[in-house]
């Protein structure tokens, strides 16, 4: 198939217009979104094309345009709702948890809320702790919502064009250092159906599961092993509502030893939850625990050293890594 | 701005008919609904609308098929008024497969999305930033269908009060929002939740037509939200009500509402929003004292054919609901 070669912002903006031009009902709001383009570019262009029923900017009011776009989905239209940080949606949490998560099984499947909320979170560039937290494991723990990460631009649009087809209440999380990064996205229609795992690096030797902007890292951190003889395979979980637990095991039975990497603080997070699943699914396999590479538990610091300290870099999961290969049992016993 | 004239045209008796029988059935549905909770048959919450069946009776009356309705967690009323089957409203809060969300939602939670109505809602004041949703997608789908939400003296303390019906007034939406002031949050009296009690003066301070009418006149209510209707489909919605009321109990059946002064709950049952719509009937409707009779004695036959009905009704099993639970 014939590839072209955009960055993420463009795949997730190539995603939104075929929907738009596709459906009707699918429409956007969002802080900035209209003439501006948002503050990522990813909706420019889009006013000028679909005029401003269907593009609309909002006031300061997440709580009010979530549940706005809540109660559309509900009345069978396409909202996304675009928020500028995952960090912003906090004040809309009463209408993702208890209303659009809710609504299907609360009515007996009479109602469905196929909402998307559009937003972006993630640590970078000394935004601040208001600004920079990864939340994903928030959005996990709640029965009813679907949690989506791309690491890539073909992801992005693949899983975003999916989004607007389904049913269900997606929080579609983004992350700020992805936007200008680019890939290969194929021409023509491209849907990524969710909960397919994608092996974003084939290896034999051990599995580096990761996600969203850790995927860049972990990939890093893999070439890095390759020169020292350790051939990792990294697999991309891509939605983590649902979960595709069946590439995730299978790899691991392949290599028997696994590492975790997420960008969000460590306590409570997913990692901790997919590492319960393989511990429990192949406990006798394993020739190594399974590992977390993971946030530090804190808010994320202004200072850009401090931020960097607080969230997984290369040499961390190569460390993780060797760790579970038994390779550096003396180093490792004095950490 | 407060009560409007009412309309030169006298309502006609199939108008004042209709009001009546809702208003009735929701007393009804109500008064024999405590009866079976008394029993152990209803489980849960069951927020009574005693006492406030003129707002949905009035507000519904005035709606049409296409429109969409939001309700509140003491949703029985508007439910009722929107036309739900009572069959359907009673298996539901006997957690029987056949009620409106086979048992899945309760009291708190019946909706029908098929004919509009988003849902009751366990979360005071929720449903107002969902009703201005379904406006917002009726306008983009350049329907001309109105959106009613109804909410609470409670839920216009609500953060998302504002930022909703901001929301529908900038881009100018088929919202109405009835705020039903019962004057009571649970317990918290309203001039301990607000210094400016004529709630309707909150969406004059963001442009929005606002007006005040007495709850517990079904008519006027009625009138005043075929008005509203009017300025939605003109151009100048939204619109905001506020419609004074007071209820009959507590907040719930198990909530004796000792805190409510008792006359002036007396004053509030002299204006008893029922007995209004039947002196209507009677006077401006020339109905007859039969007439009359006989639509009582068929809403109470509903209701009770309603009860065997859901008595006779299955329950969804463990099996079948972790079928309906897969892929959460």
């Amino acid at each position: 198939m014939a590839m072209r070669e955009i960055m993420y912002r463009d795949a997730l903006r190539e995603a939104i217009d075929e929907e738009m031009a596709r459906n009707s009902d699918v429409f956007i709001i969002g802080e900035g979104i209209a003439e501006r383009g948002g503050s990522y570019k990813v909706t420019e262009g889009l006013l000028a094309k679909y005029g401003s029923k269907r593009v609309r900017d909002t006031p300061i009011a997440e709580a009010g345009m979530i549940g706005v776009g809540v109660g559309a989905a509900i009345a069978g239209a396409r909202p996304i709702v675009e928020i500028l940080y995952v960090d912003f949606a906090m004040l809309g949490m009463d209408m993702i948890v208890n209303q659009a998560a809710k609504f299907r099984l609360m009515t007996g499947g009479n109602g469905r809320v196929p909402f998307v909320m559009r937003t972006q979170g993630g640590a970078g560039g000394g935004v601040a702790a208001q600004h920079s937290q990864s939340l994903e494991a928030l959005f996990y723990h709640i029965p009813g919502l679907r949690v989506v990460m791309p690491s890539t631009p073909s992801d992005a649009k693949g899983l975003l064009k999916y989004a607007l087809r389904q049913e269900d209440p997606v929080m579609f999380l983004e992350h700020k250092h992805l936007y200008m990064t680019k890939g290969l996205v194929p021409d023509g229609e491209h849907i990524i159906e969710f909960g397919k795992a994608d092996i974003k690096r084939p290896g034999k030797d051990v599995t580096l599961i990761a996600w969203s902007n850790m995927i860049p890292t972990t990939l890093a951190a893999a070439e890095e092993l390759a020169t020292q003889g350790i051939d990792a395979e990294v697999v991309d979980p891509r939605t983590l509502v649902p979960l595709d637990k069946k590439t995730i095991l299978e790899s691991v039975s392949k290599t028997k030893r696994a590492v975790i990497v997420q960008e969000a603080n460590r306590r409570g997070g997913v990692a901790s939850d997919i590492c319960s699943i393989i511990q429990e699914e192949l406990f006798y396999d394993l020739d190594a625990p399974v590992t977390i590479v993971a946030g530090l538990d804190v808010p994320i610091p202004f200072n850009l050293t401090l931020e960097k300290a607080s969230v997984p870099q290369k040499q961390h999961v190569v460390a993780a890594a060797r760790r579970v290969l038994h390779v550096d049992p003396i180093e490792l016993a004095a950490e | 701005m407060t009560t409007p004239a009412r309309s030169a045209n006298a309502p006609s008796k199939a108008l004042l008919e209709k009001i009546f029988r809702t208003a009735y059935k929701i007393r009804v549905f109500e008064t024999e609904g405590i009866k079976l909770y008394r029993q152990g048959l209803i489980r849960g919450y069951f927020h009574p609308y005693l006492g406030q069946e003129g707002i949905a009776t009035g507000v519904c009356a005035a709606l049409r098929e296409g429109d969409y309705i939001a309700s509140t967690h003491r949703g029985h009323g508007h439910c009722i008024a929107w036309g739900a089957d009572v069959k359907r409203m009673v298996a539901e809060l006997l957690q029987k497969e056949t009620g409106y969300c086979k048992g899945y939602g309760g009291s708190m939670h019946i909706a029908d999305i098929s004919v509009g109505n988003l849902g009751a809602n366990g979360i005071v004041g929720a449903g107002t930033p969902l009703g201005v949703g379904a406006a917002l997608a009726c306008q983009i789908r350049g329907s001309d269908a109105i959106t009613v939400t109804f909410t609470s003296d409670g839920g216009s303390n609500n953060g998302t009060f504002l930022e909703s019906l901001n929301l529908a007034a900038i881009w100018n939406l088929n919202f109405i929002l009835v705020i039903e002031n019962n004057q009571y949050a649970v317990s918290t009296r309203i001039e301990e939740s607000t210094r400016e009690t004529d709630l309707y003066k909150r969406g004059l301070a963001i442009g929005v037509p606002s007006f005040q009418v007495d709850g517990n006149d079904p008519i006027a209510v009625h009138d005043l939200t075929r008005e509203a209707v009017e300025l939605c489909r003109a151009g100048k919605g939204p619109v905001l009500i506020e419609a004074r009321t007071f209820r009959h109990m507590g907040h719930h059946v198990n909530d004796p509402g000792k805190y409510m002064p008792e006359d002036e709950l007396a004053s509030y049952k002299e204006r008893d929003p029922v007995d209004r719509a039947r002196n209507a009937l009677l006077e401006m409707g020339g109905a007859k004292v039969q007439e009359i009779a006989a639509i009582e004695a068929e809403i109470v036959a509903e209701f009770e054919s309603a009860v065997e009905f859901s008595k006779a009704s299955a329950e969804v099993t463990p099996d079948a609901f972790r079928e309906f639970a897969v892929g959460y």
